[in-house]
């Protein structure tokens, strides 16, 4: 019995060792293991044996039985991992092959630099007002010092709807409208459209966004305009940029100034871009003059404050490098896919 | 403005680059935009003189010279000119030189006989007979007594041709900067040092000015001062070089010596002057008035103009001769035979002089300084100064006197001096002696306490403006840079957090932001349809528009968005999925400004897409946006939209928007060949109703059963109906309804339609039992059918 038994482990191994499938595994299975198998048709002869030799025999049973169970068992997850190999291979695919698009839209390139510099705003404490875009001639140009006939006024060809009402031609007066709603502290960004006579062509356009900044509170100095906007060009441009402050003119502000940037395309080693100078107009601004404070209903000899406006244009065209504005306008997919 | 090199350093002694002094005045706050030499190009031209001169043998126009350029040897050139004689002087391009225009000169034979380079004319040189002349325009360039004539000399040098010119921009609260004494004074401020004006001398002539003119302000309102001199005996010729070439680096072209003194004063100071024939002045007299209403004058460019009587003339006992501060009439100037000249040096109300270029369509050089308001106290010093180059240059013989009418009475402007208060304005600490002495050298007087502002700085009205004038000087590099004090809180409000839901929304449906113009073409109203009493046509009308395309503000933003789109479908994109958060305006009369309700349209057009995508996108937005439980209607009169396919939706009687399929009219409008779809969403509607408390419900502890319902309805049936009358009659425990099919056929009788629902019944303390299901849909059969609607059999 126990050569009986040798024998069926040594056939059975060999069987499992060139079975194919799982279905051979389980014939074999249930040839050799099954309630009328092989090995089950030695242990149900065991009585036949001796009372010394029946332990014996049923130990050598047992160990054949298990011998036989985790040969069939490894060869199962043999066969299982070759078939699994195979399934991957069949399954490759080129992953050079272009992905299936989705389907996200593109924001306009105007929103996502004005969201980042909103973001930096917010992130330095300012809220975010908005003032309407057809607005009186007092909030537009009187009540920041530009009087009718006031030279300044030739500089920004205004369009009319009635001797009073007009299309805003800048974002400053929301200042005004800040001011009368809201006691100081005030610090806000006003974003918005502005509209001047002008031709469209690849830099004028009659439509266009400024973001205009206000701070007023006691003891607020140009010494805080220069900090706050060298604050911001650094989070926009990178910790390296340098700012330069040039005096201007504008009737609103006193000291005026115009705000230039480190050069983002050489660094400020002086390229065409910058025409040499190292640095790149972006912004104009300066100490709110005293009389506007008062227009805005803020005392000035209580309080100071600074403004500043920032073409929105001019920062969407530079972060992209896009030489024409009217893409801006025009809309075409193939320019708002890209972005 | 252009500035000449040689001119300032006639009044400041600086020696510093050209790109120093550009970067020093930019940073004080005199803009440079560039700076230039004049004749940068030429090279290697030198002064010659003609030896002697000889017919080329083959050539019966050339001419062989042998000329001296100051060398050991002669030089052999040929020229084609034909003014040329032995002696004279002549520019001389030498091998491998450049002349104007970047043309190389290179020595080479002409007609078989050797030429070492070329003799140059004035405009080889980049020059006019302007500059010389003497010159004629077609020859070679004579060299006159004005020129340095040492042989070989560089003839920039020679013709002084050489100045560098610096272009400022000016702002214009600086009249005073648009001159070299303003900027000769910006400059030595700017290098610390001290300016002082020099007073123009006459020297005494004969007779009295009051006997040959008369001068009466009619208009003190509009004329603060008039002052007029005369000039007998005129002499008129070119003036000398030094005037001639700062009057070319300046961008003015000279033409006599009279009319040159007048722009080289006005250059100079700033303030434009004029000049007179006395035989054209009627009565010997000068009347500055108001035009009479309708009256003519023919001014210098010899367009008749009508004026009015807003505008002020400068006028003689019967007629306007001139448009005073902005161009002089037709007999007003001065000719070769004039004999006696009356100068005129004025100051006219600004905003006036401006409203008056305007009006006539004639911004001159002249209306552009005068209508920024320069300085009264000036006119006087001004006119000395031309009579002072009158004398200098022998242009005539000055009569004694000037007459003088002055209506300005401004007296000496003055401000406090208040060193601290400007430190602690800028944030600087820049001492009480420092301030003074800045101020100063820029002309004010500091005394007790007190500034007293120079009458040509009419911009400096309040301490602010002083600070200006410290922090420039003191240099706003100086100024330290300082972190913005206090708690730094800011956050957005609803409305914005609102925004950014839609745009974040929209972008995660696929589509595209746009930016559009928020004025349109009054035409779109006709192009998307809209009847001729439309409410929408009365919109916010420019009163001043740059074309009718860009006149009205928009009532509704369909017209930009099919816009869009047609240039998207013209430029062959085969799809385009857009949209606009964006402005409307509504015109509330004269008296109130327009509402700007914020709007969000949306476009599109592609193969895939349908009514039910957009109307997909748009639900998905409103459920986003927390605006649930609306009504959708079909509407059938919207004339932009397709009849049967558009739908309002609305909650509460309130409109939340318009969905549709644009109307195949409107299409062909447009040129867009496709179908295409749009919406149009209150962004207010949509805000008021938003409801984006969400609370969460429990996932579902018991098993839910699904139940299929096919009716037969009308095919006019909305299926909305159906869909809520199933909602009421199955009640709460109804987790949701889908429709799945809806079909029109075989099998279903003409004009009905057969609409399949899958419901899903849920209870939420237990399992639901099939009798329960079932009962729960025998309600919705009866429910329907009440309203005359069967189950499909």
């Amino acid at each position: 019995m126990k050569d009986q038994l040798k024998a069926i482990q040594a056939e059975a191994l060999q069987a499992v060792a060139a079975a194919q499938s799982n279905a051979d595994l389980e014939a074999l299975r249930v040839k050799y293991l099954g309630k009328k198998g092989e090995v089950t048709a030695i242990l149900k002869q065991m009585g036949k044996l001796s009372a010394e030799e029946r332990p014996v025999v049923g130990q050598l049973a047992n160990e054949v039985r298990q011998t036989i169970e985790v040969q069939l068992e490894e060869k199962v997850g043999q066969i299982k991992a070759e078939a699994l190999k195979a399934q991957l291979i069949s399954e490759t695919l080129d992953v050079t092959m272009p992905g299936e698009k989705a389907t996200l839209g593109h924001r306009h390139p105007l929103s996502i630099v004005l969201d980042e510099v909103k973001e930096i705003f917010l992130g330095m404490g300012f809220e975010v007002a908005t003032g309407p875009e057809v607005e009186w001639d007092y909030y537009n140009f009187e009540a920041l010092n530009i009087p009718k006939e006031h030279p300044a006024r030739d500089t920004q060809d205004t369009f009319y709807i009635t001797e009073n009402m007009l299309l805003r031609t800048q974002t400053s007066p929301v200042q005004i409208r800040v001011m009368e709603n809201k006691k100081p502290p005030i610090r806000v960004i006003a974003p918005g459209s502005v509209f001047r006579s002008d031709a469209v062509d690849s830099t004028h356009s009659p439509f266009f966004h400024q973001i205009e900044g206000l701070v007023v509170d006691k003891g607020i100095t140009m010494a805080d305009l220069k900090g706050c906007l060298f604050d911001f060009a650094k989070r926009l441009y990178g910790e390296d940029t340098k700012i330069r402050l040039r005096p201007h003119h504008f009737p609103f502000t006193e000291p005026s100034c115009e705000i230039d940037v480190t050069c983002f395309r050489c660094g400020g080693k002086g390229c065409p871009f910058c025409k040499g100078e190292g640095f790149v107009e972006i912004l104009g601004g300066g100490m709110v003059h005293p009389q506007v404070l008062k227009n805005g209903g803020v005392d000035p000899e209580v309080y100071s404050g600074f403004a500043f406006g920032v073409g929105l244009e001019r920062l969407t065209l530079f972060r992209f490098n896009i030489d024409d504005m009217r893409l801006l306008f025009e809309n075409d997919m193939r320019f708002l896919g890209q972005f | 403005m252009n500035l000449s090199k040689r001119w300032i350093h006639d009044y400041v002694n600086l020696d510093v680059t050209d790109k120093e002094f550009a970067a020093a005045l930019t940073l004080s706050g005199s803009k440079v935009e560039g700076y230039e030499t004049e004749g940068e190009e030429l090279s290697n031209i030198v002064v010659a003189r003609i030896e002697s001169l000889e017919k080329h043998p083959d050539s019966d126009h050339l001419w062989i010279c042998q000329v001296n350029v100051g060398a050991e040897e002669n030089l052999q050139i040929v020229t084609g000119a034909q003014n040329l004689k032995e002696g004279d002087y002549v520019p001389a391009a030498l091998d491998n030189s450049v002349v104007a225009g970047g043309k190389k000169i290179k020595k080479g034979k002409l007609r078989g006989v050797e030429s070492a380079g070329m003799l140059c004319s004035l405009g080889e040189l980049g020059l006019t007979v302007n500059d010389f002349p003497y010159a004629i325009e077609d020859g070679i360039f004579v060299l006159g007594e004005d020129c340095d004539l040492t042989l070989g000399t560089d003839i920039r040098e020679a013709t002084g041709f050489n100045d560098v010119v610096t272009e400022f921009e000016i702002t214009s609260n600086r009249p005073d900067c648009l001159s070299v004494i303003g900027l000769a004074r910006e400059t030595a401020v700017t290098y610390g040092m001290d300016f002082v004006e020099p007073t123009p001398v006459v020297e005494p002539g004969e007779g009295d000015v009051n006997d040959l003119l008369k001068v009466s302000i009619e208009a003190p309102e509009l004329c603060y001062r008039y002052v007029g001199a005369v000039v007998k005996n005129v002499k008129i010729e070119p003036s000398p070089r030094w005037m001639r070439e700062r009057l070319r680096a300046s961008g003015v072209r000279p033409i006599n010596n009279i009319v040159d003194i007048t722009n080289f004063v006005m250059l100079e100071y700033g303030q434009p002057m004029h000049a007179f024939d006395l035989r054209y002045l009627e009565g010997n007299e000068v009347i500055v008035r108001n035009a009479k209403q309708g009256e003519k004058i023919t001014t210098l460019d010899g367009v008749e103009r009508e004026l009015s009587e807003e505008m002020l003339v400068i006028a003689d006992a019967k007629k306007p001769v001139a448009v005073a501060g902005v161009m002089g009439g037709e007999y007003s100037g001065i000719m070769d035979d004039t004999n006696t000249i009356v100068f005129e040096s004025a100051c006219f109300n600004g905003p006036s002089i401006r409203m008056t270029a305007k009006k006539l369509g004639m911004r001159t050089e002249a209306s552009s300084r005068f209508d920024k308001q320069l300085d009264p106290k000036g006119c006087r010093t001004i006119l000395d100064r031309a009579l002072q180059l009158v004398q200098q240059l022998g242009a005539g013989e000055v009569v004694n006197g000037a007459v003088d009418c002055d209506c300005s009475g401004k007296s000496d402007f003055t401000l406090p001096f208040e060193p601290e208060w400007v430190n602690n304005f800028i944030g600087i600490n820049v001492s009480a002696d420092e301030q003074k002495k800045i101020l100063e050298r820029l002309g004010c007087k500091v005394e007790n306490g007190v500034i007293t502002v120079p009458s040509f700085r009419g911009d400096l009205l309040h301490k602010a403006d002083i600070s200006e004038e410290i922090a420039r000087f003191y240099g706003y590099d100086n100024i330290p840079d300082r972190q913005l004090a206090g708690v730094a809180t800011a956050q957005y409000t609803p409305e914005q957090k609102f925004e950014r839901l839609i745009n974040t929304t929209m972008l995660a449906c696929g589509l595209s932001e746009l930016c559009t113009f928020s004025f349109i073409s009054p035409k779109s109203y006709d192009k998307i349809c809209l009847p001729a009493d439309s409410a929408k046509r009365n919109c916010v009308v420019i009163s001043n528009p740059l074309g009718e395309d860009t006149s009205v503000m928009r009532t509704t933003m369909l017209p930009s968005m099919l816009e869009t789109l047609a240039r998207n479908y013209n430029n062959r994109n085969a799809k385009a999925y857009l949209y606009e958060l964006g402005k409307e305006y509504i015109w509330k009369g004269a008296d109130e400004l327009p509402e700007e309700p914020q709007m969000l349209c949306l476009g599109m057009y592609g193969a895939e897409c349908s009514f039910f995508t957009i109307k997909g996108i748009v639900e998905e937005l409103l459920y986003k946006l927390g605006v649930e439980d609306y009504d959708v209607e079909a509407v059938t009169d919207n004339p932009s939209y397709h009849p049967g396919r558009t739908a309002v939706i609305s909650k509460d009687g309130k409109v939340i928007g318009t969905l549709g399929e644009i109307h195949p009219q409107v299409l062909g409008n447009y040129g867009i060949g496709v179908k295409a779809y749009a919406a149009e969403i209150s962004f207010n509607a949509c805000f008021e109703l938003s409801q984006l408390k969400r609370t969460y419900k429990q996932l579902p502890k018991f098993p839910a059963l699904t139940r299929d319902l096919a009716f037969v309805c009308k095919k006019s049936e909305p299926v909305l109906m159906l869909e809520k009358t199933i909602a009421q009659a199955v009640g709460k425990n109804l987790e949701s309804i889908e429709l799945f099919d809806v079909y029109e056929g075989s099998q279903i009788p003409e004009g009905m339609k057969s609409v399949a629902f899958n419901l899903k019944l849920r209870a939420a303390d237990r399992t639901m039992t099939d009798e329960e299901a079932d009962s729960a849909m025998k309600k919705a059969v009866k429910a329907l059918e009440k309203i005359g609607i069967s189950l499909r059999s």
